[in-house]
């Protein structure tokens, strides 16, 4: 859907159907389209019916990591005598993504519904919507969502008249990359420095407060709705591939195209016909090159890796890359490769908290190389001393935004080789072309 | 409190038995295994930041980093499998990519975990081939400097001001690689505990002042001893160059002072190096002082107080093995004793942990032993007696008290200005110089051994008044120390059962010393 929000035929709106109608933003007009119908039912069911219809529905968080998110609310046991806390991550910092912001921006009482009806599951009686710093109109339009809500009576100490106590905080983070990481972004909530934490204990035991506590994205957490007014089935049946990906997906599409913007389209949709019909393709007289189809943080694909691609949690990993965020960013054959990932290299960089080793100095020592490649002072051993970096980058932090620098890079050197080596003064033939030449 | 139920490992190859909730770091080192590691510090809340402590975990898809990962029945732990090592190599190199490698210049040099680790399992080069980041040193308040380029941002002193001296001081500041510890607006390193973070820094990034550019690690000597500088007793080593005290730190005893010492105590050293000493045995001739043999002049004193009543003015910071032998010398005689004083500045995050108001080693054990405490140090002092001032240094006293002794004995290592008229002066060691013990406010008679060389002739303490016993007529064939100590445990019931041996570097309370809780170790959790 690009702007002036007209969705694409193909697509299929179920979370966007709203955007840029300006009047399902207010509570009477949300409650006009069916708004708040979802947690009406949803607080007459038990939490564990709520949990086991999630989980049918094969759900799974948008934030990136892609757990199923009936599974995550199981494990918030009941009646452990401890308050519970859901957490909901409007932090959207990944690079390239922009679906959480409008689905704020747009149907911010879709959100507060959403947090009503994960906490209500998980047994919380308080939610917490962590936005982050920049976003300054959805956290006009969420608070203002909020404050409807609460004088409506549909959230507060009385919910919606059944005596249940469900509080929606909204509480804005002051900018940071790694306070989208469920853990930093807790320590964050409290007050601290955002830095992730170590796992275990994991949040379901030790979270906000330290208090049992499950962290679920923006998109999540509305699709909880229509799944509780239309059933698990019908959220089943909107994939064209995977029985283990379901429903709708967000994507935000940037760059190189001809129509950036936020597309919803089910899951398994092919990802060639996506960047080429629904996106228009790229601009005059380029070619698209490369996508990194899930935000900075995932593997770049090839062309023709991405047309290859059904756009679901597998189908992107089967095509070397992951669904991630569902932040599509798009270079064309203008672009210089090695330019693109020593600007990526140099936003994590920026954003590492510091804690661990690895991340702090190989997240700079990486952009220091990739940015002297790009100016034409590079080596061909600096080739391999990024794999190599990128190797102790990897798998071996607090967090994973130490891998998330390492795996552009080592896409992109592997990927698109040729390049690299084009910018490389002194034309000595690497070892390994030699061996094979 | 319940037993803990013992979880079995192997670990490297070796049986290991431990309490459920030890990390594999800590079940390592029973086994004899050090894991590299610099944020881990069994006095801290656990960080994992550092990374360096990773090792390889069988049937575990990562590696784990041992400090913050407990150890699990039938669990199998590679500490030098090729992937461990790889990874620690990783964290050593990038932590040195920005270090500047100032080694000789630098006051850590020689006891620095980063040079340990990185000649034990670091690459022989750089791949860095990038300028350094440079950040100025900064003057962070009381005893400390901190050198942001050497720093490997462990923070392991942010925690101890926070989680131990609960005066949230220091913070990582920036982010990525710009990251570096800063202080909070308006604080300073002043809390009477601060400079601790200068033994925890395990790199060259936190400097005491007092130590700056002093001495070469190398060059030290090292001895264990008791901080002398109050009563607390905190275990700590003494290290001298070319006979001078340089440096007090910390020896770590869960039972008094965790890892920890104050910051008073720690500077408090350089009366022990003084060279206002009496330094030759002297007897009275006349107006003035004449030197003489130690025969001679333990002879000399051996007659001054032989069947006299004598009264002794002791200082509390002579060994349990002088007063002992004091109370033998004085034959039914009196002794008192006066303590300086000062403000008690307790550590918040370690139970019974402070800077403590009487500021004297052995203030306990001269009560246990029979002196009696007092403010006016020769108010018992009756006409006629002999007086012994033994380490006392008389500051403040009316020269006037002392006319009513008919004889002075001075058993001292500092001639005190108001005893010209005493007719024998016998030379001691100071508390540096001889090995003793002393028994804290708690009663836990601790051991301490000798850091420097006396000067002159001087002889330690319980050697001198060995001799003067026997001299006296009494049995004293005293070799060791340790010989005075076994006579007070078989004579004195408190002592009773205790010896050098048993006592060994960590010391035992007295029989009748009220209990203690040993210090609980500061509460494991994310910082």
């Amino acid at each position: 859907m690009g702007y002036p929000h007209h969705p694409h035929q193909r697509e299929t709106t179920v979370l966007s159907q709203y955007f840029g109608d300006a009047e399902a933003r207010t509570l009477d007009g949300w409650k006009k389209r069916g708004g708040y119908k979802a947690l009406e039912k949803a607080l007459g069911m038990a939490p564990a019916d709520i949990v086991n219809i999630v989980k049918e529905s094969g759900l799974r968080g948008r934030g990136g990591a892609g757990f199923p998110t009936g599974m995550k609310w199981s494990f918030m046991k009941p009646g452990d005598g401890k308050p519970h806390y859901l957490c909901c991550n409007a932090d959207e910092s990944e690079p390239g993504t922009f679906k959480d912001r409008e689905l704020m921006r747009w149907t911010p009482h879709a959100l507060v519904e959403g947090c009503a009806i994960g906490a209500y599951a998980i047994g919380a009686e308080t939610a917490y919507i962590y936005i982050r710093g920049e976003f300054t109109e959805p956290l006009y339009w969420m608070d203002k969502a909020v404050k409807e809500a609460y004088a409506a009576g549909i959230i507060g100490k009385n919910a919606m008249g059944t005596g249940k106590r469900l509080d929606v905080h909204v509480h804005k983070g002051a900018g940071a990359y790694i306070c989208g990481e469920e853990t930093a972004l807790m320590n964050s909530l409290e007050g601290r420095r955002g830095n992730p934490r170590i796992k275990p204990p994991f949040p379901a035991v030790s979270g906000v407060f330290g208090m049992p506590t499950t962290i679920n994205n923006v998109e999540t957490l509305i699709a909880s709705a229509p799944i509780l007014l239309n059933g698990a089935d019908w959220y089943k049946k909107m994939s064209l591939s995977s029985p283990k990906s379901t429903g709708t997906k967000l994507y935000s599409v940037c760059g190189n195209v001809q129509r950036p913007g936020n597309y919803e389209v089910v899951m398994g949709f092919p990802f060639k016909e996506f960047l080429y019909d629904l996106c228009g393709g790229p601009p005059h007289g380029r070619k698209f090159k490369a996508v990194i189809p899930g935000g900075a943080s995932v593997p770049i694909q090839t062309m023709e890796e991405a047309e290859a691609t059904l756009m679901d949690y597998e189908g992107f990993v089967a095509q070397g890359s992951m669904l991630g965020s569902g932040g599509v960013i798009v270079i064309d054959d203008a672009q210089s490769m090695v330019s693109v990932i020593a600007r990526i290299a140099r936003f994590f960089a920026h954003e590492s908290c510091a804690q661990c080793t690895q991340c702090r100095e190989g997240t700079a020592w990486t952009t220091k190389i990739m940015e002297r490649i790009r100016d034409g002072q590079g080596t061909h051993e600096d080739m391999d001393t990024l794999l190599d970096i990128g190797e102790q980058m990897t798998g071996k932090t607090i967090c994973v935004l130490s891998d998330s620098c390492a795996v552009p890079v080592a896409s992109g050197i592997k990927k698109f080789r040729a390049e690299f080596e084009a910018l490389i003064p002194g034309g000595r033939v690497h070892p390994v072309i030699a061996a094979v030449a | 409190m319940a037993e803990k139920k013992m979880v079995n490992l192997t670990i490297e190859g070796r049986p290991v038995s431990v309490p459920d909730g030890t990390t594999i770091l800590e079940a390592a080192k029973t086994a004899g295994i050090l894991i590299p590691h610099y944020c881990y510090h069994p006095g801290l809340p656990i960080a994992g930041v550092c990374r360096m402590c990773l090792v390889e975990v069988e049937k575990a898809p990562k590696l784990a980093p041992s400090c913050a990962t407990t150890v699990t029945e039938g669990q199998v732990v590679h500490v030098y499998s090729e992937k461990s090592l790889d990874a620690r190599k990783g964290v050593l190199e990038m932590l040195l990519i920005n270090h500047p490698l100032d080694c000789p210049i630098c006051d850590q040099s020689g006891e620095c975990e980063l040079q340990d680790y990185t000649y034990q399992e670091g690459r022989e080069d750089s791949r860095y081939r990038e300028p350094k980041r440079f950040n100025p040193a900064e003057d962070f308040g009381g005893d400390v400097i901190y050198v942001p380029n050497r720093c490997i941002l462990c923070t392991r002193c942010v925690r101890f001001m926070e989680d131990v001296a609960h005066e949230p001081t220091l913070n990582v500041s920036e982010r990525g690689d710009r990251a570096l510890i800063g202080k909070f607006e308006g604080r300073d390193m002043t809390h009477p505990w601060a400079a601790n973070v200068i033994d925890l820094c395990p790199v060259g990034a936190l400097l005491s002042k007092d130590f700056l550019n002093k001495a070469r690690a190398w060059e030290l000597d090292r001895a264990s001893s008791i901080c002398p500088n109050c009563t607390q007793g905190c275990n700590v080593i003494m290290e001298t160059r070319e006979n001078q005290i340089v440096r007090m730190r910390p020896r770590p005893n869960e039972e008094v002072n965790s890892f920890f010492m104050c910051d008073w105590g720690r500077l408090n050293y350089r009366w022990m190096n003084e060279r206002n000493r009496v330094e030759l045995p002297m007897v009275r001739r006349g107006d003035v002082f004449a030197p003489t043999t130690w025969e001679a002049a333990i002879t000399a004193a051996a007659r001054a107080l032989n069947g006299k009543k004598v009264f002794v003015a002791a200082s509390p910071m002579l060994s349990n093995e002088a007063l002992f032998l004091l109370t033998q010398v004085m034959q039914g005689g009196t002794g008192a004793f006066r303590v300086t004083e000062g403000e008690e500045a307790p550590l918040a995050g370690v139970d019974d942990l402070a800077l403590r108001r009487e500021r004297a080693a052995n203030v306990y054990g001269a009560e246990a032993l029979g002196f009696t405490k007092t403010k006016d140090l020769l108010g018992g002092l009756k006409q006629g007696d002999v007086l012994v001032i033994a380490g006392e240094d008389l500051v403040g006293i009316d020269a006037g008290a002392l006319t009513r002794a008919s004889d002075i004995v001075v058993i001292s290592s500092v001639l005190p200005e108001v005893t010209k008229s005493a007719s024998v002066v016998l030379p001691i060691a100071n508390f540096s110089e001889e090995e003793g013990t002393v028994t804290n406010l708690r009663g836990r008679v601790q051991r301490f051994t000798q850091a420097r060389q006396a000067p002159g002739e001087t002889r330690p303490s319980w050697l001198v008044l060995g001799d003067l016993l026997g001299a006296l007529g009494k049995q004293s064939n005293f070799f060791l120390p340790s010989d005075v100590f076994a006579r007070l445990a078989a004579t004195n019931k408190s002592f009773a059962g205790l010896s050098y041996d048993t006592l060994g570097f960590k010391g035992l309370p007295l029989a009748d010393a009220p209990k203690t809780a040993p210090k609980a170790p500061v509460a494991a959790g994310a910082a």
